[in-house]
Formats: C-alpha cells, sequence, structure tokens
C-alpha cells in the first residue's frame, strides 16, 4: 500500500512542473532582446529544426491528402457527392489535420532533438561551463530554440497542407479521374481563409510553444545522465503528444 | 618552486578568504566549519577523496551554490550573500577548465573561444578574430580554429578549453579535475600552462585534484579535505612528510585508516560493521 505522502507527491509532483515551467517560460521571456546575435540564432536555429524537419512534413502531408481523398471518394461516392471530394479534404485539413499532425511530427522529429541536445550539454558540463563564464544558459541555449519551434510549426503546417492537397490533386484527379474544374472551385468556394486557414495557424502556433517549451524545459531539467537524458526525451513525446491533443479540443470549441 | 617566491605569495593579501562554513545537502553535511585563506598568485589545491566536498568548495567560491553557514569572501567581496545578477557579472574574474572541458559541441573552436569575448565585450570583429588567434597559438594549437569539438582529442580539447578559461584574462582560474584521463605528454602540457600563465599573468588558480603526484609538481599550497573537514594543509612537500593519520592515509592511498571506507547514510541507526 501507498504511503500517504507518496500519494500526495503524485498530486503534487505535476502541478509542482507545470509551475516550474511556467517560471522557466517567464524567464526566457524576460530575455528577449531582438538583438543582430539574438535573431542570427533563432534564425540558426529554425534552420536546424525547422528546415530539417521539411522532407518528414512533406513526405507525410503529400500521403495524408492521398489517404483522405481516397476514404472521402469511397464514402462519397455512395451518395453520388464524390465532387465533393476537394471541400471535405481541405475543410478536415486545414482545421484539423493539418496543425495535428504537423504537431505530432514535429514533437518526434525536432522536439525529441532538442530535448536530447539540451539534456546532453547539461551532461557534458556545457551548461555550467556557460553559468561559470557569466553566460546565461536560458538566455543562450532555451530561448533560440523555443522561438525557433515556434516560428517552424506554423510554417510547416502551411506546407503540410499544401503538399496534403497535392497528393488529392495527384488522387483524385490524376487517378480516380475527377474533374479538375470541380475540384478547385469547390475548394476555392468553400473554404474560407479567416475561419479555415487562419484557424488552424493560430493553433499551430499554440501547438509549437506547446511542444518547445516542453522540449527545452525537460532537456534543461533532465538528470545528467545517460538514463536521466533518455526519459526526458521521452517525455518530451509523450506530454507534447497528449497536450496537443486536449489543446486541440479546447481551442477547436472556441474557434468554432 | 623557489624559496624566495613562495616567501613573495606569502606576504600577498588572501584573494579568497572563507570562514566558518558549513554547507550540506539535505541532512547530510558536505563541509563543516571550513577556514580558508587563498593568497593571490598562489596556486592551491583541493585534494581528498571522491565525494569529499571538493568540488562543493569550487562552485562556493564561484557562487553556483551558497553555504547555509559562514562566508566567502573573493577579491574583498561578499560572494555568499551577492544577490544573482551581481554574481554573474562578478563571475567574469573567473575562468573555469572543467573535467572534459565542456566545449560547446555545437560551435567550431574559434568559437567555443569567442563565446565570452562576444558575450561580455563590444569589441570588432577583426580584434576578437586576433585575440582567439593568439590564445589558440598560446595552447600550442594554431590552425584548429574551424574544427569541431568532436574532432579533437582529449589532450587538445583540454588545451582549446583552457585558451576559452583565460581568453577574458581573469584574476582566478578554477580547475576541475583538469588531467583527468589525458596521457602523460597532454598531462605535462597543461600542466605547463596552468604554471606559466599563472606567473606570467598573476593569476591566483584553484585546482580540485585527486592525484597526489601531479599535483606536488605543480602546486603551492594544498588543502586535503576528508569527512566534511579540512584533514590537513601546507605545502605538498609539509604534506608528503605529515604525522597526521588522515594526511598520511591520503597521500599514501592507503585502504586503513581515519577516513572511513564504509558509507555511512544520514541518521542511518547503525553500520554493518559497528
Amino acid at each position: 500500500m501507498q504511503q500517504p505522502n507518496q500519494f500526495l507527491e503524485k498530486i503534487t509532483g505535476p502541478v509542482t512542473q507545470a509551475g516550474q515551467c511556467l517560471i522557466f517560460l517567464f524567464r526566457m521571456l524576460a530575455g528577449v532582446r531582438f538583438s543582430a546575435t539574438q535573431i542570427l540564432a533563432v534564425l540558426q536555429q529554425t534552420y536546424l529544426i525547422g528546415a530539417r524537419s521539411l522532407v518528414i512534413i512533406m513526405i507525410c502531408g503529400f500521403f495524408v491528402g492521398m489517404v483522405l481523398s481516397l476514404q472521402a471518394i469511397n464514402a462519397l461516392e455512395q451518395f453520388g457527392a464524390s465532387d465533393q471530394v476537394s471541400l471535405l479534404v481541405g475543410k478536415s485539413l486545414f482545421r484539423e489535420l493539418g496543425p495535428v499532425l504537423t504537431a505530432l511530427l514535429f514533437a518526434g522529429r525536432a522536439g525529441t532533438s532538442i530535448t536530447a541536445e539540451i539534456g546532453l550539454m547539461k551532461a557534458t558540463n556545457q551548461i555550467e561551463a556557460m553559468e561559470l563564464m557569466a553566460i546565461d544558459p536560458i538566455q543562450r541555449i532555451a530561448l533560440p530554440r523555443f522561438a525557433a519551434g515556434v516560428l517552424s510549426v506554423p510554417l510547416l503546417t502551411a506546407l503540410f497542407n499544401a503538399l496534403a492537397i497535392l497528393g488529392s490533386v495527384v488522387f483524385s484527379i490524376g487517378v480516380m479521374d475527377l474533374d479538375s474544374g470541380i475540384f478547385w472551385s469547390k475548394l476555392q468556394t468553400g473554404i474560407y481563409f479567416e475561419k479555415d486557414f487562419i484557424g488552424g495557424m493560430w493553433k499551430s502556433l499554440v501547438f509549437g510553444g506547446t511542444i518547445s517549451l516542453i522540449a527545452v524545459y525537460f532537456g534543461y531539467s533532465a538528470r545528467p545522465t545517460g538514463s536521466g537524458v533518455g526519459t526526458a526525451t521521452t517525455n518530451t513525446v509523450v506530454l507534447s503528444s497528449v497536450l496537443v491533443l486536449i489543446f486541440d479540443f479546447i481551442m477547436t470549441s472556441f474557434l468554432t | 618552486m623557489e624559496d624566495s617566491e613562495t616567501s613573495r605569495i606569502d606576504t600577498e593579501p588572501p584573494v579568497i578568504r572563507i570562514r566558518d562554513l558549513v554547507f550540506r545537502r539535505g541532512r547530510r553535511i558536505i563541509l563543516d566549519g571550513i577556514n580558508m585563506d587563498i593568497r593571490r598568485g598562489s596556486i592551491v589545491a583541493f585534494m581528498g577523496p571522491s565525494g569529499a566536498g571538493k568540488t562543493t568548495i569550487l562552485r562556493l567560491i564561484s557562487g553556483q551554490l551558497r553555504p547555509d553557514e559562514g562566508t566567502v569572501e573573493v577579491n574583498g567581496r561578499l560572494i555568499s550573500s551577492m544577490p544573482d545578477r551581481e554574481l554573474r557579472e562578478f563571475r567574469r574574474h573567473f575562468g573555469v577548465l572543467l573535467q572534459d572541458g565542456a566545449l560547446f559541441t555545437d560551435l567550431t573552436v574559434f568559437e567555443n573561444i569567442a563565446t565570452p569575448l562576444r558575450e561580455h565585450t563590444d569589441l570588432p570583429e577583426p580584434l576578437i578574430r586576433r585575440l582567439v588567434m593568439t590564445k589558440l597559438s598560446a595552447v600550442g594549437l594554431g590552425g584548429i580554429e574551424e574544427r569541431m569539438p568532436h574532432e579533437l582529442s582529449g589532450g587538445m580539447a583540454r588545451r582549446v578549453a583552457f585558451a576559452r578559461a583565460v581568453v577574458l584574462d581573469p584574476d582566478i582560474m578554477l580547475y576541475d579535475e583538469p588531467m583527468t584521463g589525458l596521457d602523460p605528454i597532454a598531462v605535462s602540457t597543461i600542466r605547463t600552462l596552468m604554471r606559466d600563465t599563472n606567473d606570467a599573468l598573476g593569476l591566483t588558480s584553484l585546482v580540485v585534484t585527486h592525484n597526489v603526484t601531479q599535483m606536488s609538481q605543480l602546486v603551492d599550497y594544498c588543502y586535503i579535505i576528508a569527512s566534511a573537514k579540512i584533514a590537513g594543509e601546507g605545502p605538498p612537500a609539509n604534506l608528503s612528510v605529515s604525522e597526521d593519520p588522515g594526511v598520511e592515509q591520503f597521500m599514501n592511498g592507503k585502504v586503513e585508516g581515519p577516513i572511513p571506507f564504509h558509507y555511512q547514510p544520514p541518521g542511518a541507526p547503525w553500520g554493518l560493521l559497528d
């Protein structure tokens, strides 16, 4: 049987972690200077974590578009409404699948690498060396990665959406021989820029911030050992995936 | 070291003054009632068994840790109660060489050494380049500035870290196990660099180490830390002939002696051998 204080710790532990994570966020934001060095560091990290996620995002986006079209055509054919496929694919992509799938892929591809990199920096005393050189590691290490994550996820989401539409075009028009004029006109008239596209972008901005914050915080607070870094990396993927889905529901409730 | 040099250091005022220092981790006392006066221009070693609190002393001096009781004074400033922002500025007086060098793995050798200059000065790029190249040549590694840290041997990485540590011309150098895992030639190189830099720039150097032989060839004064207290202190030559049982046990690497083999957790009601 569990001791009462162990039980209490299971409740207070996550609350304490959440509080520390928020303090960490405020410490990062307090260090925003918009200096040339800082902007350069953010751009460099955007290349490292954003641009290097391009291939996986593009491949996944293309195939998600194809599979969505396949399922949609199969279902709509029963009602003789297969010409509505672009509308169904567009709505589900821009509002939900684009932001959520991009965020989940980003958490797996970039979130883990951020946590592991910062955790290893800690294990090899690089963070300590920085503190001793009077350099704030939160500003120097965490802030550029966080900012790059916030910047990258919406851009990657837009690209994911574009590639998914391309996948849908290839499958619907190229393979299933649907009329291209109807495909594009339904997409153009049925998808609203502000409600559908911008709504999805807001979501991806929040997802980017959530994943990046979790990744840098877990890396920074990882135990400086092999297993500590491993655990922190796993926690990053698990917690960011769960939070992305929870925040998706909350934001959808407010945006629709 | 020459006798005249030793007496010169003895007359220098203490640059680091530690009084009645107590430091605990939870219920465990790591350091208890430590008093030290470290004089300008000297190289001082903190020696003792693993887990004795040697690195903790270094961290208390650099302000990474705060003592539970007592004071730590560096250059006449009270480090132990200094506000964080002030402390960060004050750390520019320190140069640090940690175990394994702790080079930034995402930066080239050049950028590693240039980092403190970029962070703390507004020097133009040509001057930064000249300073970095001068320091790199001083450690005998001119021409490797574009390499990444993973392309360096252990000894080279340690020398690059040394160049980075002295690039801002600090007053005090802190070394945490600077020679661990190096071959004898690399050990001699690092030792020579430490001595020459200390004497040429008039620094004060603090070295944490286990290695009795290496240190007796380098340092001016030595503190042996064991069981949370200073078990012995003095110039290495005096310590090697000390009759104090704790000092004698450590200097000769004996298992039997007052420094216990068995770890006793805090608050444990009994030990296996009691």
